[in-house]
């Protein structure tokens, strides 16, 4: 029976015996998930960058963007990047009230992304951008609407995560589970990268 | 079954600072200055290559930085590589049969 | 104990929600985490399938038979060729090979589950799900009708008005999401749970073709999502993408999809080509001819594979250059394949070979792919290819590699596994008569197809006419009732299996533990193999490790003696038997979050409360997937066992 509570912090090296690369199996399996995301919005992106300039109705995108806005929530992204990162070194350093302090703020910036992104499109929308309107608007919302489902499920997961450490429920490495979650934000503050500069700063 | 462990030490010890995490945080808050910066000050014919530059810098940054490949086994970096590389392959030829470039 | 100070349990707090663990009869298998038993579950699924997109082939035929085929009007065959396809393609043979990947890759690696053992149901349920919502459109205003690569903007709510596409597509994206999730837990595990000395270069054959195949998938399958998801915003919010009036590229659709789609069709051959690599050395008595060339050239099938999408859009108008780099790289994608070909027959040169059921279908392969595999290289040809485009030509080309490649590979590899599945043995005559039906049936079936597309039958037409026919030998009228007439030989050939399949189950006799005097690791333990697969994790020293544990080679001579038999290596395993060992134990929550995708999903169609009912099960089985431990607690059992030996406890989530 001694043997279930040690393997209750060892779910990375499975069957009672070593892994054979060493590595930890979920780490594996997310960074495989994201070089496959590479591909998800890679399509989406090409499909925006084909269909930018196809306006026939509604708002061409220079006659919308709002360049100061975009820069100050993609700021608030690429910092929410370093707090992320600062919660999974305190995770490994076992240091619990850092990371929990460190993944509030994160999870604070991720939401002010999206609150930023919700004004966003009500204020195009307003413009007369609508989802519908033009190749541009539906290529449009639906780029920026993935990311920021993904975003959203970050700043979901992030609150979880919290709750289940706050309540001594979390099942496997605490510190890995901090690190995968990281992983997964950091892919969506990279595909934000892109999207900033392929999207809104060059224009079509 | 201490591997688990042992290969976080070992990314912890290989890795960085969070002194340096901060630093990496500097640098992409400037370049991300220039990238809006491009915005308000006329770069001519450097505009394109100067902002696509800077977007790959902090894209590598951030993957290799933060999200620890630069530290971590070369499978992550295979694994995650890869997708990178095929979907820039089939986008760019994609959009190429679409003379995207040439107009 | 340890255990008393173990913190409270997730199953604790949860209340009601005990995991199953030690249940027995149906839940035993609704709530299963075992690979064994998913690939079973796998197996049949994809199987009922197989029949049901066969009958939806056989009215096909029926319909064009005879001139003016009065059997199905134009709307019902166009929902039924492109049911046809879309079953046989995504609910036959992808899910059959994931039977086979999820039964035997552990088995060949000396693992004793997959890495993810609840995410691998997770992906059956989905699978699961994905095929019935594609189905139940039948039943719920028709089913899709648009081929199945489903055109743009053909596909779109103007030209497709019925729900079917929209089934379609929410089917596909779940049965993708599936294929996604099981295609990076096969990685995974085939990277990390090798047994002690398995390097990737002592990995069987077929753990390596369908280790390249789950790479296709992870890197393919967010493609067609993208293009799925873009049609699905199209049909149920109105958005653009495909529509041409507000400007909207045709061509968008056609690459997302071949981008897809291409990668696609080595992911339906390659677990192919890995079972007749276990099989032809096997009833040849010698080893692979020149096994890294077979690794290498299957690695490199999928790489180029990614390369040559185009090739389907030859008659698209994509330019000269286009046309020409792809058209290039499509014909260089025939080096790797005729290497394997060689090697197979080079590993079959000089061998004893024993013909068996299993053989027969393997050397079924090698022809039949081979023949479709030249009628691909004159496809390669950019101006011949515009000839044959949307011809029965093309309907012959993709049914000889399919049918006769990956169909009779799948064959090949029941009457090689079925004894170590169930323990017993099909049977060799009734085999050897559903080898030749099939054989013959198909040839019958789709040798006549080339004649017909090179006379210019059309493809996805519904009814052909006397009137322009032709005379002699030509005869559209001859060639359409030989190939109707072969698809029903087909289809007995395939009842053989069947009446084979019932009376195998209703035979008593056990069968022997080495049958076939086999090669590699899956061997090594019972028929079938135990909950933990393995009583003691194998140490490997050769490719074909249990080849090397039976025969021992002389140095000078090169002979193989036989130095141990099969069954007593089994019975050596079984009393060296490891004393704990842990298993992962049964889990709800897989099923439930599929049933909750599947809600969901529906909501697209049916309206938004549907929606919100679905998301809130996703949500409420994902906290409960979560939460619970990665081990079941004692709490999870009934009695629990003191003694150390039990076999029911988990040590993974």
């Amino acid at each position: 029976m001694a043997d279930i509570a040690t393997h209750d912090t060892d779910h990375a090296t499975d069957h009672g015996h070593h892994s054979s690369t060493g590595l930890s199996n979920n780490k594996l399996a997310m960074w495989l998930f994201l070089g496959s995301e590479c591909l998800l919005f890679g399509g989406l992106i090409s499909t925006y960058m084909l269909y930018r300039g196809r306006v026939q109705n509604g708002p061409h995108p220079s006659q919308i963007y709002d360049i100061p806005f975009t820069s100050v929530s993609s700021f608030v992204l690429l910092m929410s990047s370093l707090t992320m990162v600062l919660a999974v070194s305190s995770a490994q350093r076992k240091d619990d009230a850092k990371t929990n302090l460190w993944l509030v703020i994160t999870a604070l910036l991720g939401a002010t992304f999206i609150g930023g992104q919700v004004y966003e499109f009500t204020t195009f929308y307003r413009e007369g951008l609508g989802f519908t309107t033009s190749l541009f608007g539906s290529s449009f919302y639906a780029l920026t609407g993935f990311h920021g489902v993904h975003v959203s499920i970050g700043v979901i997961m992030l609150l979880s995560l919290m709750g289940i450490i706050k309540k001594g429920k979390i099942t496997g490495d605490k510190a890995e589970v901090v690190e995968l979650i990281g992983l997964y934000w950091h892919f969506v503050d990279i595909v934000w990268i892109i999207i900033f500069t392929l999207v809104y700063l060059i224009p079509s | 079954m201490s591997t688990a462990t042992d290969t976080h030490a070992d990314a912890h010890e290989h890795g960085m600072s969070d002194a340096g995490y901060v630093k990496i945080a500097i640098i992409l808050a400037a370049i991300t200055a220039l990238e809006v910066s491009t915005y308000y000050v006329d770069f001519g014919p450097l505009f394109m290559p100067a902002l696509l530059t800077m977007m790959v810098v902090k894209f590598v940054m951030v993957v290799s930085y933060f999200m620890h490949l630069k530290f971590d086994s070369k499978i992550f970096s295979f694994l995650f590589y890869v997708g990178l590389g095929l979907a820039l392959f089939v986008y760019i030829t994609a959009l190429a049969t679409f003379k995207f470039f040439i107009a | 104990m340890a255990t008393n100070e173990l913190p409270i349990s997730s199953s604790q707090s949860l209340g009601a929600v005990r995991r199953p663990v030690n249940t027995k009869g149906w839940r035993e298998w609704l709530f299963t985490v075992d690979h064994k038993k998913l690939g079973i579950m796998y197996g049949c699924v994809a199987f009922t399938f197989f029949i049901v997109g066969g009958i939806e082939a056989l009215f096909i035929r029926l319909q064009l038979a005879l001139p003016d085929g009065r059997i199905l009007s134009a709307d019902k065959y166009n929902q039924m060729f492109t049911m046809h396809a879309t079953t046989m393609i995504f609910l036959f043979a992808m899910p059959m090979a994931a039977a086979f990947a999820n039964y035997f890759l552990p088995l060949q690696i000396g693992a004793r589950d997959v890495a993810f053992p609840r995410l691998n149901a997770l992906s059956f349920w989905l699978f699961l799900s994905g095929g019935l919502i594609l189905n139940a459109s039948w039943f719920l205003g028709g089913a899709a009708d648009g081929g199945w690569f489903m055109y743009a903007p053909n596909s779109g709510p103007v030209f497709s008005p019925s729900n079917g596409v929209d089934f379609w597509v929410l089917g596909l994206q779940i049965a993708g999401i599936a294929s996604l999730i099981g295609s990076i837990n096969l990685i995974v595990t085939v990277l990390n749970m090798r047994a002690p000395g398995m390097t990737l270069m002592k990995m069987p054959v077929f753990t390596w073709m369908i280790l390249v195949v789950q790479f296709l998938l992870v890197f393919s399958l967010p493609v067609i999502t993208v293009a799925l998801v873009l049609l699905m915003f199209q049909r149920s919010y109105g958005a653009t993408f495909f529509d041409v009036s507000q400007g909207a590229d045709p061509l968008l659709w056609q690459h997302l999809f071949w981008i897809f789609g291409h990668p696609e069709v080595y992911v339906l051959i390659l677990p192919a080509f890995g079972i007749i690599s276990e099989v032809l050395p096997t009833f040849s008595r010698k080893p692979l001819f020149g096994y890294p060339f077979v690794v290498f050239s299957g690695a490199s099938i999928g790489l180029v594979g990614f390369g040559v999408w185009a090739h389907h859009m030859f008659a698209s108008g994509l330019g000269p250059v286009s046309v020409a780099v792809f058209s290039m790289a499509t014909m260089a994608i025939a080096i790797p394949t005729g290497v394997k070909i060689f090697n197979w027959l080079l590993t079959m040169w000089g061998g004893k070979i024993w013909y068996s059921a299993a053989m027969k279908f393997a050397i079924g392969l090698v022809v039949l792919f081979t023949i479709g595999g030249l009628s691909g290289v004159t496809h390669a040809v950019a101006p011949s290819d515009t000839q044959q485009t949307d011809t029965y030509y093309i309907v012959a080309h993709f049914h000889y590699v399919l049918f006769g490649g990956m169909v009779f590979g799948l064959f090949s590899g029941f009457y090689y596994w079925w004894p170590k599945v169930f323990g017993k043995m099909l049977n060799e005559k009734l085999g050897t008569w559903n080898f030749w039906f099939m054989v013959i049936g198909m040839n019958l079936t789709f040798g006549p197809m080339h004649i017909l597309g090179l006379q210019g039958q059309p493809r996805r037409m519904y009814v052909w006419t006397e009137a322009r026919a032709g005379e002699g030998f030509f005869n559209l009228g001859f060639w359409n009732m030989v190939s109707s007439i072969g698809s029903f030989i087909l289809a007995v050939g395939v009842l053989f299996f069947i009446i084979n399949v019932i009376k195998t189950t209703r035979n008593k006799e056990r069968a022997p533990l080495d049958p076939w005097d086999a090669r590699t690791l899956e061997w090594l333990t019972t028929s079938p193999p135990k909950v933990h697969n393995f009583d003691r994790i194998p140490v490997v020293h050769h490719l074909d490790e249990f080849f090397h544990r039976k025969y021992v080679e002389d140095e000078t001579t090169h002979v193989m003696t036989q130095v141990a038999k099969g069954e007593d290596l089994v019975r050596a395993e079984e009393a060296a038997a490891d004393a704990d060992i842990h298993m992962p134990g049964a889990s709800y929550w897989p099923l439930l979050l599929s049933i909750g995708v599947a809600v969901l999903g529906m909501g697209i169609i049916y309206g938004t409360p549907i929606m919100v009912v679905g998301a809130l099960v996703v949500l409420f089985s994902s906290f409960g997937w979560v939460l619970e431990p990665s081990v079941p607690e004692p709490i999870d059992f009934d009695s629990p066992s003191h003694d150390g030996h039990t076999k029911e406890i988990a040590s993974l989530g």
